[in-house]
Order: C-alpha cells, then structure tokens, then sequence
C-alpha cells in the first residue's frame, strides 16, 4: 500500500503505476455526473451530438452534492453507488474518461473496460459527505443546470481523499 | 377531556429533528462505530470507521450534513386516542420537512419516478399513521438514504422453509448490497404480516436504539446470531473487508396466514439518521 498525491490532469504513465488498496490523495479539476446525467451525455455521443463539457483525460466523480451555503461553495458532497453508471461507463471510458470515483463495486464489463482504456477506478469514502466537502475549493455547474443535484458540476479540489478501488491492470480491492 | 397539541408545534419539532439528525449521529450510532473501531484491525475498515467519527465531528462543526444525501423523510405517527390536534397534523408534517431542507441547505431528493424531475422541496414525506392508547403524540422521524434503501428487498416464503430460510435470505441480501450501500449496516427485518405490512415491519425495526436487544426472547437470540453471520461475510467498514460489516440486527415480527411466511430485510448505511419526538 502506498500513499500518491497527484494532480489532473494525471498523465497515464502516473495512472498506471497505482495500485488497488493504494491511498491517492487527489487535486485539481475533476467534474460530477450521476445517473441522468450519464444517460443524457450518452445519448448525445451515439446520437453524434456535442457533448456540452469535455470528456477526454478527464477524472468524473458520481455525485450529487448537497447545496453549498454561499454560492460557488458545495455542500456534502460524498459518492453515490457507482454500479447504476455501469450500463454507460464503457462508452465514456472508450471517449476518454481516464479515471472514475464512487463507491462500491462494478461490474465485470466495466472492469474489463478499465483494463482495455488503461483506466482507474477510486473508492471516496462513503457517507461521509461533510469530510469530503472540505475538500472542494470551488464548484460552478457545466451542464443539466435543470438537473438540480444531478447537474454536471466542475469542482476544483484539494487532497481529496481516495482508495484506488480497480487498477489498471483490474485488480480489485472489494471483498465479498 | 382530550389533550389539545398544536399543529404549529409539530411543525416546529419536525423542522428542527430533520435539521439535528441531519448534522450529528445519533449516539448510540456513534457509540456502536467506535466499539467497530476498537475491534477492527484491516486497514482500510479501520481508515473508513475512523474517517466516519472525524465526519461526524466536522458535520456538527461546520453546518455540513453527514451526508449529501440527505435522504427520503420517512416518518411514522403514533397517535393517542386521547388527543385532539388543533390544525392538520399531514400538513404540519409537510411544512416541518420542507422548512428543514430548505432553511438548512439539505439535499432534495425526491423526484417523480419516470420523469426524474425534482420536486424541489423534498416533498411528499412518507408518513405511516396508527393509533395508540393514551394521550400522547409519538413521532418517529428518519432521513433515508437512497442508495441503502436501494438494497432491500422482499420475499414470500413458503411457512416450511423457517427461520434457517429467513437468515438465508437476509444474508444473501447483505451480500448483494456489498460494498455498494456504505457498510457498516443496520439491517432491519421484518417477518410476517402480509405483503404491505412486512416491508413496513423491516423499515419500523430500523428507528430501534443500537444496544436495545428484541423484548423477545427468541428474536432477541435470533437477531444476535444473524448478526454474526453477517459479520462472517467479511464485507466489513467500506466494503474493504473486515469484522464489522452490520453494526445491528433487528428484528419486527407479526403472525402471519398459514400458506404465508413474509420476509423483508431493509438495509441503513452507516449514517442512519432518526430521532424520536414527543409531545
């Protein structure tokens, strides 16, 4: 087990050395979407459409925060169950996503989508959205404002703690 | 002569419970993570119980809540019969929850089920109403997560499958959530009753204090062993493996029909936020 403090966005040499059960302590910009937003993005890539934030080399984080007291600041803001993006994980990784962060486990497709993208998947700890918070230096919403909590946010952030969960080489870290 | 309790009252003691469960676990909740900890020697379950008390200190600091999913408002209504409510007690309720998501920046996350389209205000609750003796009002208050509800499930078992069939289920359920529904659990069950009743059994045995054994002695016995099965899964604090993978066991038990044996296993993450309001 080791400890990385790296920075986005992270070059694939970088993402590669990391190992599942490794600690990373992340920063930089990473941007949000959950489950409507993943659905609507997708729709727009196989319907050919512009997708309305960029997705190459970029670090996606499956949350919903909650609303921040002063504007541009986030609330909690902790990882939702990351196996409801599964069905659409493998055509944002084959678009470019380089790393994902969640909780809980994903499916042997979408491991096997890691392995082939050379991609990482990170655990953030989970339910604990007001630790997480401080950690988060500055939001503004992207994409889907409509979407309330499920907008596409980028985030700006700082240390953000995170378990590497699959490897790249898709080793996995979850028990049971 | 009945005993007269302000709707605007109940609205207040609504507001103010969503708030404060909201921002601080419950202790005796906090009490069982720090017993997990102390038993606990796989790093990364010791990283995520440790990780849970520093949370709970900054959400009580900062005005952070717990969680940023702030969950469904379930709450359950014990009415006396001795009471008489000056205004409408669904009314009370609906602008006690709105009043605390809005005022205190609480996720909404409700939504309507094929156009996802938010509500906006976290309304409507979901309120189960009963009737008691007396003249006391007891409101049950609790903020359910999504994503651990998302793992519960329900099944009509045949009467002769038992009890070995009922830990096999519940365990099985355990297992699938994994990982996924941000373990250490409280795993409510319910057994008997009908379809309706027992998934509302399974939910009502997740507002019970951690530490208060069942009143029965053979549920009590029961709950205790299929706690340390769950605990054999090794799914443990974050799904990273581990002793602790349920923090608690209980169970709700109602008779049944003969042809009938249901069971329903509702499962809490380890943020489970409820609180108990009386007037």
């Amino acid at each position: 087990m080791k400890i990385h403090y790296l920075k986005t966005p992270v070059k694939d040499n970088v993402l590669e050395r990391l190992k599942a059960g490794d600690i990373v302590y992340l920063s930089g910009d990473i941007f949000t979407a959950r489950d409507t937003a993943h659905k609507l993005t997708c729709k727009l890539i196989k319907s050919g459409k512009k997708v309305p934030f960029n997705i190459k080399g970029e670090i996606v984080y499956y949350c919903g925060p909650a609303p921040g007291i002063k504007k541009g600041s986030v609330g909690s803001c902790g990882p939702t169950t990351s196996s409801r993006m599964d069905r659409h994980t493998p055509l944002l990784l084959k678009k470019g996503i380089k790393a994902m962060i969640g909780k809980g486990v994903r499916s042997d497709k979408v491991i096997k989508s890691i392995v082939k993208n050379k991609a990482v998947y990170f655990a953030a700890p989970a339910g604990l959205g007001a630790l997480l918070s401080k950690c988060i230096r500055k939001s503004e919403v992207l994409a889907f404002g409509e979407l309330g909590p499920e907008a596409v946010y980028r985030f700006h952030i700082e240390d953000m703690p995170l378990i590497v969960a699959v490897d790249s080489k898709g080793k996995c870290i979850y028990k049971a | 002569m009945k005993r007269n309790i302000k709707a605007e009252l109940i609205e207040k003691k609504i507001s103010d419970g969503f708030k404060r469960i909201n921002f601080s676990l419950p202790s005796d909740l906090k009490k069982a993570i720090e017993g997990a900890l102390k038993k606990e020697s796989v790093f990364l379950a010791r990283f995520t119980l440790e990780n849970i008390l520093k949370n709970n200190r900054i959400a009580g600091k900062s005005r952070l809540p717990l969680c940023q999913d702030c969950g469904l408002a379930v709450i359950y209504v014990e009415i006396g019969e001795d009471i008489n409510i000056k205004g409408s007690l669904t009314a009370a309720i609906n602008r006690g929850v709105e009043e605390a998501y809005s005022s205190a920046f609480l996720r909404k996350s409700v939504c309507g089920p094929l156009t996802r389209k938010n509500t906006g205000n976290n309304l409507p609750p979901v309120i189960h109403y009963n009737f008691a003796k007396g003249d006391s009002l007891k409101i049950h208050i609790m903020s359910k997560g999504g994503g651990s509800d998302n793992k519960s499930r329900l099944k009509m078992l045949n009467p002769s499958d038992g009890l070995e069939g009922i830990m096999d289920f519940v365990c099985e359920t355990v297992k699938k959530a994994g990982s996924s529904a941000c373990p250490p659990y409280i795993v409510g069950i319910g057994i008997g009753g009908s379809f309706d009743t027992v998934s509302f059994l399974a939910k009502k045995a997740l507002f019970r204090k951690i530490g208060t054994g069942n009143r029965d002695k053979n549920l009590n016995k029961t709950e205790r062993y299929i706690l340390e099965r769950i605990n054999r899964l090794n799914i443990g604090a974050g799904g990273f493996g581990g002793v602790t993978t349920a923090l608690a066991v209980h169970i709700n038990s109602e008779p049944c029909h003969i042809a009938s044996l249901p069971v329903a296993v509702n499962i809490n993450c380890h943020s489970a936020r409820s609180l108990l309001l009386k007037f």
